[in-house]
């Protein structure tokens, strides 16, 4: 697999993306029909999205609709119970190479950050391509300090997570995530659980990393975020996909009353 | 910043100031601190004059002990037979390279700089146990065997508890992974294997390793009772294991999981690559307790008719030759279990302060 950047040998899909916009770009995730149960709880009610590759989608709604298990289906870290969800032409099943051939593909940035406090910052980057992309490790390190730096923090690649602040940490966690050269991004709100002063920080690398044509899957609150960046906006509430739209629409002539009310509480303040 | 850096106020202590404020603060505590003074005094003085003032230590016979303290002339006279068991004198050489290498491998571990450190301590562990098994029974490349009913003493008990600490340590790993497994069958056996092991008393395992095992075995198979004590205490330990190294696993983070999982790795590199590491790192001050219950355990296979350390003491003070010596004896013994349970638990502390990489995300 090649540098997501560069990669042009992707095979078109004939299905055009139900979003509307020109088909110029192939799917990279299709979700059919998905829904997902905690025991008796319905938490996903009949998903269905299409993401281009290249595409930048971002996922809001209010606490407990569902959106940050949406996205961690995608990478199975949950697992759901009905329809379909394609990743990369790779049907996410009970079977574990499968699961584990997505998830090489998928990097996940969570909110607590989850850096393995035992492993430097370095070690942290280099673990994941070593043992599973079989990279040797001299070349895995220079990779590593090489996302270390598009991060801005090559310096602090011999740290332990502990002595980093929490924008550092969240930093390295996406240099993590980026040494294994996914097609995707998902980001699991990626800034909530960050001192206000550091948001910024965070947001500046995702921003940056938007313009590389990552295909990138945001669940987050970052309003001016979304605005700058996202091609998409999507709303859920209640386990549903309420309302999706480029970002001018979305905010500025958001068709659902569950929306407007949505954004009413958030922008007003 | 206008103000220059500020030194946190220092404290000073003066013995005298020290010990008004601490132990002489009020009626109640002075009270306390002279009674304790005066216990200290009267018990300190006779103990020393028997361990050391009014001891014999040179002689060769009972007759030499004429003090009224202790006998440390016994101690030397059987020191051997409580080393080496009914171990062959001319063959002794071999427990000492053993003892020897122990000291090798596990002694540079206490110093910081040494060169080759981590590789004595991994010889230590892995080496060290092969090159026991041929070197200390015999049988092979030339050396003379020597069955396991002749061994005894020191070295036994350190055959024991080493081979119970090294091989408990893995299978107990496997255990507490297998109580946590996502798979009904594993996680079964897993549990039922830990319940039932956890729920016997060593003394029942070690009856049990000597007296029933043999019935089971098809005929012809004979096992000797120094390694069914083996496998009873390693199998045993190992249950014991499972739940320290569990309550690890169960310390680390759910994201832990998470993000080693999104990174593409698999179960096996998923758990020694990100969760081990935690969780033993978190647990080492109940392995090692574990490590040195054990270590004091293995003192029980006396009643399996096995002479350890303790057994062989045991054994000399009923000696009609040598009279009133048991004191002596049993100091001795606890002497031995001290230096080794002391080493184990110091050695444990420094390598929970070396791996100490700061808080848990």
């Amino acid at each position: 697999m090649g540098n997501p950047m560069t990669d042009q040998a992707y095979t078109p899909e004939k299905q055009a993306p139900t979003d509307g916009r020109a088909g110029k770009k192939p799917d990279i995730i299709r979700v059919e029909g998905m829904h997902k149960w905690y025991g008796d709880f319905h938490v996903l009610k009949d998903l269905n999205l299409t993401v281009a590759q290249g595409e930048r989608i971002v996922i809001c709604g209010p606490s407990g609709s569902g959106k940050s298990t949406f996205i961690r289906c995608i990478n199975r870290l949950e697992e759901h119970q009905q329809g379909k969800i394609i990743v990369d032409d790779v049907e996410l099943t009970d079977d574990v190479r499968q699961i584990d051939s997505v998830r090489r593909e998928v990097g996940m940035v969570f909110q607590q950050f989850n850096l393995f406090p035992h492993l430097t910052v370095l070690e942290n980057c280099c673990l994941s391509p070593i043992w599973v992309r079989k990279t040797p490790r001299k070349e895995a390190e220079a990779t590593a300090m090489e996302y270390l730096e598009r991060v801005k923090i090559p310096d602090q690649a011999n740290k332990y997570p502990s002595q980093l602040s929490g924008g550092q940490q969240q930093r390295v966690a996406i240099a993590r995530a980026l040494c294994m050269k996914p097609r995707i991004m998902l980001f699991d709100e990626p800034t909530s659980a960050l001192d206000p002063e550091m948001i910024k920080e965070v947001l500046d690398v995702m921003i940056e990393l938007a313009g590389s044509g990552m295909t990138m899957l945001c669940v987050t609150h970052e309003m001016g975020f979304a605005k700058t960046v996202a091609d998409r906006v999507i709303f859920m509430a209640g386990g549903e996909i309420v309302e999706q739209a480029p970002p001018h629409e979305f905010f500025s002539n958001p068709k659902e009353p569950r929306t407007q009310k949505f954004l009413e509480q958030i922008l007003q303040h | 910043m206008t103000e220059p850096t500020m030194k946190a106020p220092r404290k000073a202590v003066r013995p005298v100031k020290w010990m008004r404020e601490n132990l002489f603060s009020g009626w109640f505590n002075t009270v306390l601190t002279l009674g304790v003074a005066y216990l200290l005094v009267t018990s300190v003085g006779p103990l020393l004059n028997w361990f050391f003032l009014d001891a014999n230590f040179v002689g060769s016979d009972p007759s030499a002990c004429t003090g009224a303290g202790a006998c440390w002339v016994f101690i030397n006279q059987r020191l051997n037979f409580f080393i080496y068991g009914f171990y062959p004198d001319e063959l002794q050489w071999r427990v000492n390279v053993m003892f020897l290498l122990l000291a090798v491998a596990f002694v540079p571990q206490f110093i910081e700089r040494f060169p080759g450190r981590k590789w004595l301590g991994i010889f230590g562990i892995f080496g060290l146990p092969v090159v026991g098994y041929f070197l200390i029974p015999g049988g092979s490349f030339g050396l003379e065997a020597v069955e396991s009913s002749k061994w005894g003493g020191l070295m036994l008990t350190l055959v024991l508890a080493y081979i119970g600490i090294i091989a408990s340590l893995p299978i107990g790993i496997l255990l507490a992974l297998g109580r946590r497994s996502e798979m009904p069958i594993i996680r079964g056996i897993s549990v039922v294997f830990i319940e039932v092991w956890r729920a016997v008393p060593l003394i029942t395992v070690l009856f049990m390793a000597s007296v029933m095992l043999p019935l089971f075995l098809p005929e012809g198979v004979n096992i000797e009772k120094l390694a069914r004590a083996l496998i009873g205490i390693t199998l045993w330990q190992s249950a014991y294991m499972a739940e320290v190294v569990r309550g690890g696993l169960q310390a680390i983070p759910r994201g832990q999981y998470e993000a080693a999982s999104a990174l593409g790795l698999g179960y096996w590199r998923r758990m020694g690559l990100v969760i081990l590491p935690q969780a033993l790192k978190m647990v080492i001050p109940g392995i090692v307790n574990t490590f040195i219950a054990l270590f004091k355990d293995t003192t029980l296979v006396l009643i399996i008719g096995l002479l350890d350390v303790l057994g062989t003491v045991q054994s000399t003070v009923s000696d009609p030759t040598w009279q009133n010596v048991a004191t002596e004896g049993y100091v001795f013994v606890a002497f031995c279990f001290w230096v080794f349970c002391f080493g184990i638990s110091r050695y444990s502390q420094k390598l929970e302060r070396k791996l100490d990489t700061g808080h848990k995300t």
